[in-house]
This record gives structure tokens, sequence and C-alpha cells, in this order.
């Protein structure tokens, strides 16, 4: 793991030195913006029972898909289309050490961003004259969701990434996956195949992937251990495959 | 750094394949410490596999590679301390500058901070690139870029320095100051470097191996190559007169010495002959006596000295002609040659 910091701070600058980053992030900023104000005009016309923030973070999904395939698909596929893989990996790093430095940095880029929509609930803060929907508890649930949650959206696009060198090829492949794992459980579950009662714990094991459930938990302060084991292990799971894609691909040359 | 053993590069039946493809067959070589050594060979060769499979960034499908002692199969993280490496074309990151870029090496190489500052400015100063530190790589032309890669290759003071077509796409000038530079490194780093720039691996390397479909089919220095491909001089000369009795003239001087092709006669009676003898002495001076004392006229006589080209062109043809059993017998790598 000595290398791993060297490789991290230098995938951090070339994320900050890269052009790329800066028209992702105002991109992501103006639609979060975008969407943040439309609830704020629905609340402003009919009042509600749900606190805003509980129906920001139901559009997670959104900047997810586009902002998760432009942070990760340079990531290894630019390395091996440049050859600086080739490079890269002889020198006394091992695979695991360039994976996890490309991985982590990619995160702490999207906890970033994130981040920065909290400026949106501080100025509704500032200027709102009934402070009473605004309680911060589904804020810091909000934010625990997509902390935890990113590390399988992450780890999904480097691991798309690891698999091709077209980054094109990397981003298609990382919003396909993200529909699957987003929006797969959902469709399935309301299949009507699937609706017989044999088939209950099968509808049972969907119904608990569901991340729409999974955000609307977190949101009301409910952290269910199943949900972060889900994440966890499902990040762990799709860096353990960039490694062999990234290792596959040497054998077959 | 560690003790480094006088061969600091071992490979024994070294085998590669891509699916049905076999680019490296029953390979075999040892290089020393200190020795240049050039890898020739036509486009396909295997070259660039081998040097890969040295690096430890392919795995070989058989055979064995040590790398100063070391296997690079069961440790590589201890033989990639021991290489520098340079592919193909040189990839480099496009946004980075030159001085970012060798620090961010060294660290991947293991080099404390305080040694490598001094080691960074060392190296600028030997690959003359002071004056480049704070450019971009991107907008640096081939030839700077080229010196970046081997600046890089060199940068750890590594045992082993493996470089894949330095020489690749630049201009004569920078040719030869990469060849000096290559040449600088001569006792102290062992050097592989392919290329098919034949007067290239003439003028920097010790040793060379010609490689062909995989196998090595001829090594030695470049000197010893000719010899042993071509076993002859030849002769060329331009004389005037009898053109029958010339072969009976010839063998009177020499008992080997015969013409190997006969031109035809200018209008003003001068005829270009090839003579080739198997006698290692020098006969021009016995031939400049006796043909004129027969009643030749002579306008000119030169030693025709095969170049690498020639011994490159006959050694890979060969191996291409003959029908390659698939093991040799004799154990070592080396396509047996058909007598030319």
């Amino acid at each position: 793991m000595r290398h791993y910091f060297t490789i991290l701070s230098h995938e951090i600058r070339t994320l900050l030195y890269s052009p790329s980053t800066y028209i992702a992030a105002v991109f992501f900023l103006g639609v979060m913006g975008f969407i943040f104000a439309s609830i704020l005009d629905i609340y402003s016309k009919s009042p509600q029972e749900t606190p805003p923030a509980v129906v920001f973070f139901q559009f997670f999904w959104f900047p997810v898909l586009f902002m998760v395939p432009l942070l990760t698909m340079k990531t290894i596929a630019d390395e091996r289309r440049q050859g600086t893989l080739e490079t890269l990996l002889t020198t006394p790093v091992n695979t695991a050490e360039v994976v996890l430095g490309k991985f982590t940095a990619a995160y702490l880029f999207y906890l970033i961003l994130w981040a920065s929509t909290l400026g949106f609930h501080y100025i509704l803060q500032l200027h709102s004259r009934d402070l009473q929907g605004l309680d911060p508890g589904p804020l810091i649930g909000g934010y625990l969701f997509i902390a935890i949650s990113g590390l399988l959206f992450i780890g999904i696009g480097i691991f798309a990434s690891s698999l091709t060198r077209s980054q094109p090829v990397a981003g298609i492949f990382t919003v396909v996956l993200l529909i699957i794992v987003i929006l797969g459980p959902r469709y399935l579950g309301d299949l009507s195949a699937i609706s017989n009662s044999t088939l209950t714990p099968l509808k049972g094991a969907l119904e608990s992937l569901q991340i729409s459930t999974h955000v609307e938990d977190f949101t009301h302060g409910v952290v269910d251990t199943r949900q972060l084991f889900y994440y966890l292990t499902g990040s762990t799971l799709a860096l353990i495959f960039s490694i062999l894609g990234v290792e596959a691909k040497l054998l077959n040359g | 750094m560690a003790e480094i053993p006088d061969i600091t590069i071992e490979v024994s039946h070294l085998v590669k394949t891509y699916g049905a493809l076999t680019a490296v067959n029953d390979l075999s070589f040892t290089v020393k410490r200190g020795e240049i050594v050039g890898l020739l060979g036509p486009n396909g060769a295997g070259k660039s596999t081998t040097m890969r499979i040295l690096t430890g960034y392919l795995p070989a499908n058989s055979g064995s590679v040590r790398i100063c002692g070391h296997p690079v199969a069961s440790e590589p993280e201890a033989t990639k301390r021991h290489v520098g490496y340079m592919p193909e074309n040189n990839p480099l990151p496009d946004d980075m500058r030159v001085s970012e870029y060798l620090w961010f090496r060294g660290r991947l190489k293991e080099m404390p901070r305080v040694k490598l500052r001094a080691r960074i400015d060392e190296v600028l100063e030997l690959c003359d690139l002071k004056r480049n530190r704070h450019r971009i790589l991107g907008r640096l032309s081939k030839g700077n870029k080229q010196r970046v890669g081997i600046a890089e290759a060199i940068l750890a003071e590594p045992a082993v320095i493996i470089m894949d077509e330095p020489t690749i796409g630049l201009d004569p000038h920078q040719i030869i100051i990469v060849r000096d530079l290559i040449a600088s490194l001569r006792g102290r780093m062992s050097v592989i470097i392919s290329s098919h720039i034949l007067p290239e691996i003439e003028a920097t390397c010790d040793r060379v191996l010609i490689i062909n479909g995989g196998r090595i089919v001829a090594q030695g220095s470049p000197a010893d190559l000719r010899h042993e491909i071509f076993g002859h001089t030849s002769y060329r000369l331009e004389f005037a007169g009898e053109r029958d009795s010339l072969a009976a003239h010839l063998k009177a001087i020499e008992s080997t010495l015969r013409v190997a092709s006969l031109g035809d006669c200018g209008p003003d009676g001068f005829c270009t002959a090839t003579l080739v003898t198997e006698s290692a002495a020098d006969l021009g001076e016995k031939l400049l006596a006796a043909l004129p004392a027969n009643g030749y006229r002579i306008r000119s006589l030169g030693r025709t000295q095969p170049s690498l080209e020639d011994v490159f062109l006959a050694a890979t043809r060969r191996s291409w002609d003959a029908r390659l059993p698939d093991k040799p017998a004799n154990g070592d790598s080396r396509a047996p040659l058909p007598k030319f």
C-alpha cells in the first residue's frame, strides 16, 4: 500500500487540472440547482407534508447517471489507450494499488461535488421565514446515503473503465450498469411473473435491493445495516472485478 | 541498492502465445552486467513481447525470466525495482510538466524524496532537458519526449534498462544524441534496446540478437555476425582484359577465389566483377600485383564489407526459408542455419 498515496495524489492532481472536471461540476451544480429551485417552487405554491430535503434526495439518481460516468470513464480506459498503463504497471506498483488510488480520487471528487449542494440548503435557511420544515435530520441522512451509495456507484464506474480502452464505451457501459442497479429491481419487482406466491422470497429480495427505498429510509433517519452491507459488499466486489478486469486484459494482450 | 549479480538478465526457454499465434518461441539468452544488447528483428518478430515479459507486464506461457537473480513470475515487485522500461512509442501523460512527471515516477519507483530531488536534476542534465523542465509533456517535440522517456527509464538507477525502439521517429541529429546517451550507460547498467534501424544497433550495441518468428536466428557482436553468416569476403573489381581466363588467373592467386558475378563490359572495355573468397586474409595487394602482370588493366578494386543490414536480411531470410524443427536438438534456441 505504499504507492497508494502517490497514485491518489497524482489522480487528484489530474482531476483538478483537467477542464472536463470543471465542466462536469458546473453542469452538476446547474442541474441540481434547477431541481432544487423547482422543488421550492412547488413548496411555495402549496404546503407539503415532507420536508424539501427528502424530495431533493429522491432525485439523486439523475445526477448520478451522468456524474459518475464523467468522473470515472477516463480513469483506467484512457491510461490504457495512451499506453501509460503499461509504464504504470512496470513500476513496483500492484494493480490493487492503482485501482484503489483511482477509485478514491474519483470518490473524493464525487463527495466534494455533492457537498457543494449544501450551499442550496444554507441559502434556503438564510432566506426562509418559516424554519419549521427545515430540520437538519433529513439532510444528515440524505448526505450519509449519498456518501455510502457513492462507493458502489463509483466502483461500478471504475469497473466499466477497466474493461475497455475507449472512454465513450466505458461511459455508456457505466450508465447501463447504473440504470440496472438503480432502476432494475423496481421494474423486476413490478413484473406480474413474480407475483406468484412461491416467488415471494425473490420478490422480498428485489424489494430490499430498491435504492429508492434506501433513500427514503436514510432521509427518515433509518440506517439499516443490511443496506450498508449491500453498498459495502457491492463496492468491494466492483473493485475486485476492476482489478481482475485490468489483469485479464493483460493476459489477452 | 542490493548487490547486483554479474548476469542481470537470464531468459530460458521462454514461450508466449496469443491464441493460435506463437509470438515468442523457446527463447533463451543472458545479458551480463553493463552490456548493451540490441534486439533486432522484422515487425512481429516478438521483440516487444519479449521486452514486456522481461518487465513483468505480460505473463509468459512457459519458460523463466530472472532479473538480477529474482524470477519475474513469482517476485514481480522485486524484479520491477531493478528495471527501467521505456515502451514502444514512449507513452507520456500529456497534461504534466517534465519535472512533475519525473517526480511522480520517482515516487512510484520508491525513491526517497531527498534523493529524488537531486537525481531529477542529474537526469535532466544528462538528457539535456534542463531548459524544458517546466514545459508540458504534450507540447514537447518528439525528440524531447523521447529524452524524457529515457530520463524516466534511468531515473531510479536500475540495473537493467529496457527500451523498445528508443530512436523511432527522430531526426538524424537527435538519433546521435540518443545514441550517445545510451552509450554513456555502458558498463554501469545492462541495456536492451530493440530496433529495426540497423546502423543504430551497430553503433551502440556490444551484442546483437537477431530474432525472427519468436526465435533467435543469430547472435553475437556485429563483426562476429558478419563472419558467421557470410563466412566469406568479397571484392569488387573493375578491369579490362580477357574475360574468359580471369577465373583461372584468380585460382592461381588464392585457391578459393572465384568470380561470383561478371557484368557486361562497357564501351570503354571495362567490366565489373564481384570476386568471392573464403580466405580471411586481405587479397587486395596480391590482386593488384598479379592481374596487371597477366595483362589486365585495373581501374578500381574494393573490398565490400557486408553491412549489418545484409546480415539481418540473410539471417531472417534463412529462418524464413528453413523448415524449422519445433525444438532445436542442441538445446539453444538458435534456428539451424543452412549453408549459404
